[in-house]
């Protein structure tokens, strides 16, 4: 009986420990209370191809960009497939805030400047706080420097103006889109029908592949009356990731690779070959460290 | 029979009216990363824990997003790429300590044997590590290794910052009493 009696309750307190155990962490599962989580990772780059992504980095960093497009795919072997020709844009981006990014390029298509600013205004978030999209305002302004002799050029008939709200949201981790009206303002077009002033709806998405890369699309739809000769400028592009780089390879119709140049001007049609193949790659510098980063 | 039953008796009743169970007010768990190219570290102060000093049961629980890295690329990367923290989004510990003496006050040395989830991979892991008790409290800390690869986290050979295979971790929490 004795015997009988511990034995039982040695069972009893064993089994009683181990449901308590599994009780500790569930508790302590329910107890802790949700992060307040900034969803990270919408897009790989900053870019998506030829324009921007609701990416910004975060404070302190220097981002390097290094933008080509090769000429045309259909221009034959002669011109190895267009890879003899090439356009370059270098580009600086720093994070002045989490929010506030300004940037500098130079493209060697028309000889462009662009100054860029971007300002994060909402981050999506999940957690503590639900917010569904992040949005993005992005405006640039670019210079054209382009030898004209055959007009009388003033500093104000080389500028161009872009303004830009991203919308995007990411989906699932593999899956997130872009929503980008786009209005852009040039102070000199070609000819006195043409307009001043240029809308389009931008519409762009990544589609993870594998961890480390994706596919894009980019696509801007131009509202209103767009030039003669000109196209919507579409891509198609892979990104990857290895570390401190980012890779992005792509084909597009466009040649110019800010704004103000491939949303109203790209020539190229691409469902009739008059695709370029190109890359941007971007490399970070941590110039100052964030303020959320911690000693040590 | 009767004093067996007595001394039972007070003892399941001592034990369960007087509970001594902790939780963390503070904590800090952070890892350290060394590889040729670059030192990684990041530190965590959102982790949690429960503690009950009678039966020794203690469970931790680290959220993954709540590291902080110095670079916030790598910060990204991490829990994109190698945490993949949306769909692992804690890093658990359940156990029992065992060694050591509550009625002391002072550093003494114990041992935690019990579950480990990391990258929701669960093993079986023996940490030893260092309990300090004071008037003010009760601290917990270790230090022990832990390698990727048996959690399945995948360090691709292509990557421009080299991680090294086995990592650091320090832990440290500070308990009151509840």
């Amino acid at each position: 009986m004795r015997y009988l009696f511990f034995t039982g309750f040695w069972l009893f307190a064993g089994l009683a420990t181990a449901i308590a155990q599994q009780d500790l962490l569930k508790k302590l599962k329910e107890e802790s209370s949700p992060m307040e989580e900034r969803t990270a990772g919408t897009f790989k780059g900053t870019r998506l191809i030829n324009g921007h992504t609701v990416e910004v980095r975060q404070s302190g960093v220097l981002d390097f960009l290094i933008s080509h497009r090769f000429g045309r795919l259909n221009s034959g072997a002669y011109s190895f497939f267009g890879l003899d020709e090439s356009n370059i844009r270098l580009g600086l981006d720093y994070a002045v805030s989490d929010r506030l990014t300004l940037g500098l390029g130079r493209n060697s298509h028309l000889k462009v400047y662009d100054g860029i600013l971007k300002y994060k205004i909402f981050w999506q978030e999940s957690g503590k706080r639900e917010f569904p999209v992040s949005l993005v305002y992005l405006t640039n302004l670019a210079v054209q420097t382009f030898k004209r002799p055959e007009l009388p050029m003033n500093f104000e008939r080389r500028l161009a103006f872009n303004h830009q709200v991203l919308i995007a949201r990411k989906f699932t981790d593999g899956l997130s889109l872009q929503l980008s009206p786009t209005f852009i303002h040039r102070n000199l077009v070609a000819t006195r029908a043409e307009d001043n002033n240029g809308y389009a709806m931008g519409v762009g998405g990544r589609f993870k592949l594998t961890p480390r890369t994706s596919l894009n699309v980019e696509y801007y739809y131009r509202l209103g009356d767009p030039l003669d000769n000109t196209y919507n400028p579409l891509g198609i592009g892979v990104d990857i990731e290895t570390g401190g780089h980012v890779f992005q390879l792509h084909l597009t119709n466009a040649q110019a690779m800010t704004e103000t140049g491939f949303v109203p001007y790209t020539t190229g049609d691409f469902f009739g070959g008059d695709i370029h193949f190109g890359f941007n790659i971007s490399r970070n510098f941590q110039l100052r460290e964030g303020k959320k980063a911690v000693s040590w | 029979m009767k004093a067996v039953m007595t001394i039972v008796l007070v003892i399941a009743v001592y034990g369960f009216s007087f509970p001594q169970s902790f939780k963390s007010s503070s904590s800090e768990v952070s890892f350290f990363s060394s590889a040729p190219l670059e030192d990684i570290t990041a530190k965590n102060n959102k982790a949690s824990s429960l503690f009950n000093a009678e039966t020794g049961e203690v469970a931790f629980v680290v959220p993954i997003k709540g590291f902080q890295f110095r670079k916030s690329l790598m910060q990204e990367h991490f829990n994109e790429n190698y945490m993949e923290s949306d769909k692992y989004p804690e890093a658990t510990f359940e156990g029992t300590l065992s060694g050591y003496d509550l009625d002391r006050s002072g550093s003494q040395q114990a041992v935690a044997v019990g579950k480990m989830t990391i990258h929701g991979v669960t093993r079986q892991v023996k940490i030893e590590g260092v309990l300090n008790s004071s008037s003010g409290g009760l601290t917990m800390e270790a230090k022990f290794p832990i390698r990727v690869a048996d959690y399945d986290i995948d360090i691709p050979t292509v990557v421009f910052y080299n991680i090294a295979e086995v990592v650091e971790v320090s832990v440290r929490f500070n308990y009151q009493e509840i």
